[in-house]
Parts: structure tokens; C-alpha cells; sequence
């Protein structure tokens, strides 16, 4: 770190050298993705709650359109009055972000008549939209389901002449092709179309609370607005369900810590009657419920339960013994219900007047309103939908691999999406022309090229922000979502420069002290090897992570706010969480023994 | 008048006899009713001090000194020093009338029994409904391991005379408070030997939030929090959750101790491996969290609690937690009673008019 001025500050964008080894790691993603040199100027920070890892080429696409819809909603259509949207770069393969403000106060205040309407409609409306949004988004997982990957078989389908179509089926590559990424846009559209005016009604209240009780813990407000049928909490509840069921039917000596899938599945078919009540249960709850992602669905890589079963059976043991034990196995609704009650009304009996209870009760009714929206959203689009999403594109690697342009199917994956167009064309050509496409030459070596960067890259720790300390941090989802405020970047800008080899702080999410041996987990993928009594370490949590939580002691992570889905479930659980350590995956290695405090937010390394 | 017009019980009063027992001896007689663990004892009434004050001036004339005092104007540094200091010789040197000095003795006795002459303290108790007595609490007013009758009955009379201490006389002068009414009460309680003690206050002394007790603690007895001769352990518990939400473990050089001759407090180093060490363990914090809303509740405002965990429990560890604990005081908390604000916020029209405001003008952080 270089304080420029005696002012705090960060590395600037310019002062980031390419790490040795990676030096072409332009080539994988789009011009409008570089840092600019009056870029130093603004204040970045590292999305790496949603970025944890280096950008595969495809993937940027859950940047770029993302952000095109956020900016799209905050700035055009409901007028933010102080923040635009946001803008990305990528450097060394990580993506930094920057929510562009509006200060000057005409221009405020000119933004402002217009959003009270827009907004307002919005807010008076919500149900009613919500249902609206639901439908649509039921219509456009369907729409995703449907979209088939032309076969390009050697004579095309014969109703193209009975039906006189008229249009080949090369022609689909590209129109199907598109319509995935027109798709998955409009799903964002649509995942940001409600999010930051949801956001905005819990960041009102949680700036009342704060105000009101200065010392309230941030998880404290989270528990009075949290749901409790909450549909990301829908795949662990069928987990819990099929560990009953386990027992039920006699097969749960099958779900031993460790135990394979595969080899659970083939021992179940030698089961009876028992075993094949369990696998038609299992096919029950599967769809749509294990289209949860084991990441948070931005990585093509982060596969669903349905892809990957390890996660799901990673956490069947423990369910399976509570059966046994006679607990049960399922949440205690009711019981989370009335504490969420009873902690709001406890709240709200120690303001001072019954005015303030009155606007009080104001804003957690709205916060009530727009929750459902705020927890459920994810499973219909980083989940359901994206799961979808990315099977089709491997579906399109799949012809391409066929095709002989591509060494495998996910090397699509390393390919930007202008490339693939490049590529399907290159295909629908060769298809027509009866000729060769003439793509291997050109992509395989630049996917081979790509794949070793990206694992150079992987070892790269970006900075936890970039230039300049801003004046305000304006933006709701800034503040909501990535948990960033002033004290963030006070903890990040300290520590740069650590005091304390052996201790890593960040935000209490969950209270309690427990010591255990770390599990550093870089990757995602990799939380199925999280064993019992451990105490994870990661990037960033993962709401489908849920189940696995019941495993461990505690968790923390390097970036997150109290509002982060696993800082819920940690909540839930009642185990500590340390979220938002900027540094945590770094200074810790696995086998360590720490002590993880979650009232101070200290993750402290004693062995 | 009769013996228990001087002295009485602490369980024979309540807050409604703080103009016989003084604040301090109302409030512990109102929690000694209320049920809460206050070391036992008994309080030399205002009544007991009109009629000593009387003793002073055979011709009757109790108001004199009152008279002296009000006369005093309250720049007159030199005039209050050598007033005050001829009245607290007097009030010091003169012996108890007859009547008073048995009931006291009987009392003393009947604390000790069946042992022979016990430690207790003894505390002053004003009658002032402001907050002199708490902005002048501290070791002027408060004798520690006093023992024997002549010493208890000598105490007594130096608790009395602080009425007159330079401080609380310059107080009562600048504001310009009459005399007549004010009036001192003796408390005299077994004394406790705390392991540690310490504060609380049922609502955050730094910020005022009434959703949390604020315990501050350290080894051996209070006044060393007090006298600003250590700096506490400190507990943030929630009341809604009952989390312990922030802890601060101190590095208490200092304690205040009793000599090992009983000589006296003496303020000690302490051994080097407690002092980084936490004086309370979470069973005890969460069990002063709860004692400390409950006396909230009973008295429907926010308190400032002084309590004492006994060193003699050490040897007792399945005493639960909150058997341990003592409470030497409480009484309402001043410092944010007088400073609550504007509300955070009022109703608006509509419930979302709060989130376009505040999405209109942008969130300071």
C-alpha cells in the first residue's frame, strides 16, 4: 500500500502489474472490461463475492450482463436520485466494481421527483408485481428448457420440407445460440428490477435500528426482517426430508460420513422396496430442488446438486444421525417464527415514544413486504434459471466438440461469448458447405493458453480495493450486498498493513467463540470435502452451502455483508461467523487451529 | 420517639421512605423487598441524624448550621472551606445522644450474630432528589470494613458530616438549593469481600441504547472503577437476545483490596497472571445482565447498578451465578434521562415515503 498524500487509499488501477506467467490475460476478455488510466481516480473494490475466482472468457458474461441490467434499473428506469449504476474491470482476471454517484444536488433533486413516482408505483404495487415477476420468471426457466442445441445431423429433419419450414437447422446454431444469452439477460433484467428498491426498504430500517440502538448488532435487524419459508431454505429442507426418509425406509445405514454417491445409488438398487422408496423420493425432490448451485451461479463450473451430488451427500450423514438420534430433522419453523417475533416486538417496546414505534413499525412492515422478494429471487435466477443457463452452452461446447473445433465441450467455457458466434459460424458454414470447420486451429491452442493462465491467476491475491477512499458509499447494493462501509474500508485499509500476524478481523455475523482446525476452501467445488467439526474458511459463502453448515463450527469468509445468505444460515445454525475479512483464505492455511470469535468479528490463529 | 424511628432494617423500607433512609438506604431496602440479593443491613435514619444535629445546639437550634450553610455564597471558595470544615469537626467530635447510640449497638449486634464483631460498610444516604449525591458518590461517603461498634457509631459521624464536604456544599450553593429538607441517612451492611465488582447500566453509557446492559468489571472492590484507578472489563449483553454483543478484557493493573491487617483499603497491583486475565466468566455476565433488567423493570426507568461478586463463593462453584452476586446500589440513570433527543424517525403517510427520503438524499456512513 502507497498513501499517496497522508490521505488512506489503496493501489491504484495503474500501479496492478500482470502477474508473471499471465501476461495475456487480455485476451480473454473485452475491451470495455480495461481499467483506463483516469480510472485511478475513482475507488474500486474486488466483487469477490460473486467473483472469487479468476474470469473463465464465457464467464465475464455474468459480469457484463448483470451489470448492464443493475445499471439499467438503478439508473433509467426508476431514476435513483444519488447513485447511477455500476461499472466493472477486469485485471489479473478479477472484477472490480465502482457504483458511479450523483452529487450535485440539482441533478439529485431533478432525479428524485422522477423516482418518488417510479418507485412509489413499485412499493404500492409490490405483491401484485412480485406475483406478476414470479410468473414471468417461471416463464423464462420454461423458455430456457426448451431451447435445443441443433444436432446438425448429416440430412436435416425431413418436416423442414413437409412442413415447408424452409429455414435449415444450421440457421438455429446461432438463433437458438442467442436466444440462450437473450435469455439469461432478460433474467437479469428481471433478478434487477426489484432488487435495489428491496434493498433500499432493509437499509432504511437497518439505518433506523442503528439509530435508534446504536449498539444493536447488524444480525440482530437481520433476524427481525428474515423469512422463514424462505425458498433458498427449500433444497436443505428436502435434504432433512430424504434423511427421514432414509430411516423410514430402512436404508440409512447407507449415509455414512464419506459415502460416495454413486455407490450409494447402486447399493439402494439392491435395497427392495426400501431402496427404490428412497430413490422415487429422491427423483421427487431433485427437481427443481437440486437446481441449486453449489456456488452462487456465476461460474460455469459451480454445478448444481443435480450435477454434483457430493454436496447434497456431504450432508445426509448428519441429518440421517439426527433422525436416529430422535431430534428432528426438520427446521423448527414455528419455533424461528416466534423468536423473530418476539425479537421485534422487544425492539420495538424499548423505543422511546410511540411515535417512533409508529414509524417503526412502518418500516419493517415494508421490509416484511419486500423480503420475500430479496431471499427468494436467487434460487429462480442465480440458481434455477443459471443452471439451466449453462447446461445449454455446454450443450452448444458439445456440438462444437463434435464439430471438431473444440478439444471438449466445457472448453466453451474459455471462449468469449463473441468467440462462440465466431465459432458457431465457423460450424454452420462447414455444415452447409460440406467442408471442415476450420475453428481447432484457432481455438485450441488459445483455449489450451487460457486454461494454464487461469490456473497462474488463481494464485494471484488481488487487493481488496483500488485508488482512492470515497466520500460516500451511496449505493444501497454496495452497502447491502458486498456489506462494504466506511469500517470496511477501514479493516481493509488496515489490513494492509496488519498489526497482528496471527489475527484476521472482520464483522461479527453470528455471535459465539468457538476454536477448531481450518479448512481453507479457495474453491467452491471443493465444500464437499468439509468435514465434521471443522471450521471453514472461504472466499465468500454460498447459500446452497446450508446444509454442509450443520458440519462445521464456523465459518468465515473473506467478503460479505450480515445480510449474505450464509451469515442467515450461520445465524440459524447458531454456529459464530466472521464475514467481510478481506484476507482470511490468505493468512489462514488448512490445519490450522484458530479461534473464531463471532461478537468481535476476530479470527484469531493460536496453533 | 422508639428505637426504629433511628434505625431500621433495610426490609422495613422502601423507596417511598427516602425521606427517612435517604436514596441509597430507599433503594437498598427496595430491593432487599423486591427480592434481589443485597447484603444484609440496617439504616440510621434522617431522623437519627435531625436529632444528633439537635445534640449540637443544647438551646435547640438545629436549623443554625442550615442557616451558616445557605448564608454561603457559592464563589466564596475560602468562605465554604472554613464553614464547612468547623461544622464537619463538630458533627465528628460530638458523641451520639444516649438513645441513638444503643439502638445502633443493638442493631450492629444483631447483624453479627451469632458471630462476634463483623466487617460491614458504612454508607451515606441523602435525602436530595437531584443528583448531588451521585455526582459526589465515591470514597468520601463510603467506609469499608468498619468493625465494632465505636468504630461503626465513629463512621457514622463522618458520613454526616460529608453532607457538609466542600463539593456537595458548593454544589447545593450554586444551585442555589435550600438546606431545610436535606438530610443524611446512614446505611450499615454486612460487609461483602468481592472476588471482583464493578457497574452496570441498563442502558449504554456511551451511546444511550436502552437495548443493551453495559457490565464494567475488575478485581476486588468497586472503588477502584470508581476512583478511575483501573480500567474495566467491559460487556456489551444484549436485552432482546441475551448476547454477550461486544467484550473487552482489560489489562487491570490495579485493585482495591482490605489489608491484610484490615487497616484499611489499599489499592494493590494485581498478580500479573489475572490481570490480562477476564474477571467474569460469560454464566456470571449473562446472570448480571438479567439481575440488572429485572431491577430495570422493577423500577420502570433505566438504573446504574454498583454490584459485588463474593470472594467466599470461590470456594463454592456450583452455587449458580446468580447467587454469587450482590448488589451494593442503584439508582436512575441521569446522563441520557435528561439528554433524550428528537425520534429517530415519526410515521410518514406511507410506509415507503421513509425509503424514498432516504434513497432521495443518499445514506451517510
Amino acid at each position: 500500500m502507497e498513501p499517496t498524500g497522508g490521505a488512506p487509499s489503496f493501489p491504484l488501477p495503474s500501479q496492478i502489474t500482470d502477474v508473471p506467467g499471465a501476461e495475456g490475460w487480455r485476451s480473454m476478455y473485452a475491451y470495455f472490461t480495461r481499467f483506463q488510466p483516469e480510472d485511478d481516480q475513482r475507488f474500486w473494490f474486488y466483487n469477490s463475492m460473486h467473483f472469487p475466482e479468476p474470469m473463465p472468457a464465457f464467464d465475464t458474461l455474468t459480469a457484463e450482463i448483470p451489470y448492464t441490467a443493475i445499471g439499467a434499473n438503478t439508473a433509467r428506469v426508476f431514476v435513483f436520485p444519488t447513485t447511477l449504476g455500476i461499472e466493472h474491470r477486469i485485471v489479473n482476471g478479477r472484477v472490480y466494481i465502482t457504483a458511479i454517484p450523483v452529487t450535485d444536488p440539482a441533478e439529485i433533486e431533478r432525479r428524485a421527483a422522477i423516482f418518488t413516482e417510479r418507485a412509489g408505483y413499485y412499493y404500492e404495487n409490490w405483491d401484485q408485481l412480485y406475483a406478476r415477476w414470479k410468473d414471468r420468471m417461471d416463464g423464462l426457466i420454461s423458455d430456457i428448457e426448451a431451447i435445443k442445441v441443433p444436432a446438425l445431423p448429416e440430412f436435416d429433419d425431413p418436416a423442414v420440407v413437409t412442413e415447408s419450414k424452409g429455414i435449415a437447422q444450421n440457421h438455429y446454431v446461432r438463433e437458438n445460440f442467442h436466444r440462450c444469452i437473450d435469455l439469461y439477460s432478460k433474467m437479469w433484467h428481471h433478478h434487477t428490477e426489484f432488487l435495489m428498491l428491496g434493498y433500499g426498504a432493509y437499509v432504511v430500517f437497518f439505518e433506523f435500528c442503528k439509530k435508534a440502538f446504536p449498539e444493536i448488532p447488524d444480525q440482530s435487524v437481520a433476524r427481525m426482517v428474515a423469512g422463514i419459508d424462505v425458498i433458498m431454505y427449500r433444497p436443505d429442507d428436502e435434504l432433512r426430508r430424504l434423511a427421514a426418509l432414509a430411516v423410514e425406509c430402512g436404508v440409512d445405514d447407507l449415509f455414512a460420513e464419506g459415502c460416495d454417491p454413486t455407490e450409494v445409488f447402486s447399493a439402494l438398487r439392491s435395497r427392495g422396496e426400501g431402496g427404490a422408496r428412497w430413490l422415487a423420493g429422491f427423483e421427487q425432490a431433485r427437481e427443481p430442488w437440486f437446481n441449486v448451485s453449489t456456488g452462487d451461479g456465476f461460474y460455469h463450473h459451480h454445478l448444481s446438486w443435480n450435477e454434483d451430488l457430493t454436496v447434497p451427500f456431504a450432508a445426509l450423514p448428519r441429518y440421517v444421525a439426527m433422525v436416529r438420534a430422535g431430534k428432528p430433522a426438520s427446521r423448527p419453523t414455528e419455533a424461528l417464527r416466534a423468536e423473530r417475533d418476539r425479537i421485534a416486538a422487544e425492539y420495538r417496546d424499548l423505543l422511546g415514544s410511540d411515535e417512533e414505534r409508529a414509524a417503526y413499525d412502518q418500516m419493517l412492515g415494508l421490509c416484511r413486504v419486500v423480503f420475500p422478494y430479496v431471499e427468494d429471487h436467487k434460487f429462480y435466477c442465480e440458481h434455477w434459471f443459471t443452471t439451466r443457463f449453462f447446461q445449454r452452452i455446454r450443450q452448444f461446447g458439445e456440438l462444437l466438440a463434435r464439430q471438431g473445433v473444440l478439444g471438449e465441450a466445457g472448453d466453451i467455457f474459455h471462449l468469449h461469448h463473441t468467440e462462440v458466434d465466431q465459432a458457431l459460424s465457423d460450424v454452420m458454414l462447414a455444415w452447409a458447405a460440406g467442408g471442415t470447420p476450420l475453428g481447432a486451429g484457432h481455438f485450441q491452442p488459445l483455449v489450451a493458453e487460457r486454461k494454464r493462465m487461469l490456473e497462474v491467476l488463481r494464485d494471484w491475491s488481488p487487493p481488496p480495493a483500488l485508488g482512492p477512499m470515497p466520500e460516500a458509499l451511496n449505493d444501497p447494493a454496495v452497502r447491502m450486498l458486498w456489506g462494504v462501509t466506511a469500517q470496511t474500508l477501514e479493516a481493509w485499509s488496515q489490513a494492509s498493513d496488519a498489526i497482528d500476524e496471527n489475527e484476521v478481523h472482520g464483522y461479527g455475523a453470528s455471535s459465539g467463540v468457538v476454536e477448531g482446525v481450518a479448512r481453507v476452501l479457495r474453491d467452491v467445488n471443493d465444500i464437499g470435502e468439509i468435514r465434521e467439526g471443522e471450521i471453514l474458511i472461504c472466499p465468500v459463502t454460498a447459500p446452497s452451502w446450508g446444509p454442509v453448515f450443520g458440519k462445521i463450527k464456523a465459518a468465515v469468509s473473506d467478503i460479505g455483508g450480515t445480510m449474505s445468505h450464509a451469515a442467515i444460515i450461520a445465524r440459524e445454525y447458531g454456529m459464530p461467523a466472521v464475514v467481510g475479512t478481506g484476507q482470511a483464505t490468505k493468512r489462514i492455511k488448512t490445519g490450522q487451529l484458530v479461534r473464531v470469535d463471532g461478537d468481535r468479528g476476530v479470527v484469531r490463529i493460536i496453533g | 420517639m422508639s428505637d426504629s424511628d433511628f434505625v431500621r432494617g433495610l426490609a422495613a423500607i422502601g423507596l417511598r421512605d427516602r425521606p427517612l433512609a435517604g436514596g441509597k438506604g430507599a433503594s437498598l431496602g427496595e430491593l432487599t423487598g423486591a427480592g434481589f440479593r443485597v447484603p444484609p443491613g440496617y439504616v440510621v435514619t434522617t431522623l437519627a441524624f435531625e436529632r444528633a444535629l439537635q445534640a449540637l445546639h443544647p438551646g435547640g437550634a438545629a436549623g443554625e448550621i442550615r442557616r451558616d450553610v445557605e448564608r454561603l455564597s457559592s464563589d466564596d471558595h475560602a468562605g465554604i472551606t472554613r464553614v464547612t470544615a468547623a461544622i464537619r469537626e463538630r458533627i465528628e467530635a460530638a458523641p451520639l445522644p444516649a438513645g441513638l447510640r444503643g439502638a445502633i449497638e443493638d442493631h450492629y449486634r444483631r447483624l453479627c450474630a451469632p458471630a462476634g464483631d463483623r466487617p460491614v460498610a458504612v454508607r451515606s444516604s441523602t435525602t436530595s432528589e437531584d443528583g448531588a449525591d451521585a455526582s459526589f458518590a465515591g470514597l468520601q461517603d463510603t467506609y469499608l470494613w468498619v468493625r465494632g461498634p465505636a468504630a461503626v457509631a465513629d463512621h457514622i459521624r463522618r458520613c454526616w458530616a460529608s453532607l457538609y464536604s466542600v463539593e456537595s456544599v458548593t454544589y447545593r450553593r450554586r444551585l442555589g438549593l435550600p438546606e431545610e429538607p436535606l438530610a443524611m441517612g446512614v446505611v450499615v451492611q454486612r460487609m461483602v469481600d468481592p472476588r471482583c465488582s464493578g457497574v452496570m447500566f441498563t442502558r449504554s453509557p456511551t451511546t444511550g441504547d436502552r437495548s443493551v446492559v453495559c457490565v464494567e468489571a475488575s478485581w476486588g472492590v468497586g472503588s477502584a472503577i470508581v476512583s478511575g484507578d483501573v480500567t474495566p472489563d467491559i460487556y456489551v449483553v444484549s436485552k432482546v437476545t441475551g448476547e454477550i454483543i461486544k467484550r473487552a478484557v482489560a489489562a487491570k493493573l490495579h485493585q482495591h483490596r482490605m489489608a491484610a491487617d484490615g487497616s484499611g483499603i489499599r489499592t494493590q497491583e494485581v498478580p500479573a497472571h489475572l490481570q490480562t486475565r477476564a474477571c467474569l466468566g460469560d454464566d456470571e455476565v449473562h446472570a448480571l445482565a438479567r439481575i440488572a433488567r429485572r431491577i430495570e423493570e422493577h423500577y420502570g426507568t433505566p438504573q446504574d447498578i454498583e454490584w459485588a461478586i463474593s470472594a467466599d463463593s470461590d470456594d463454592l462453584p456450583q452455587v449458580p451465578a446468580e447467587e454469587r452476586i450482590f448488589l451494593l446500589q442503584s439508582r436512575p440513570e441521569t446522563v441520557w434521562a435528561n439528554r433524550d433527543a428528537a425520534p429517530v424517525a415519526v410515521p410518514r403517510r406511507k410506509a415507503f415515503d421513509h425509503v424514498l427520503d432516504a434513497l432521495g438524499k443518499g445514506f451517510s456512513s
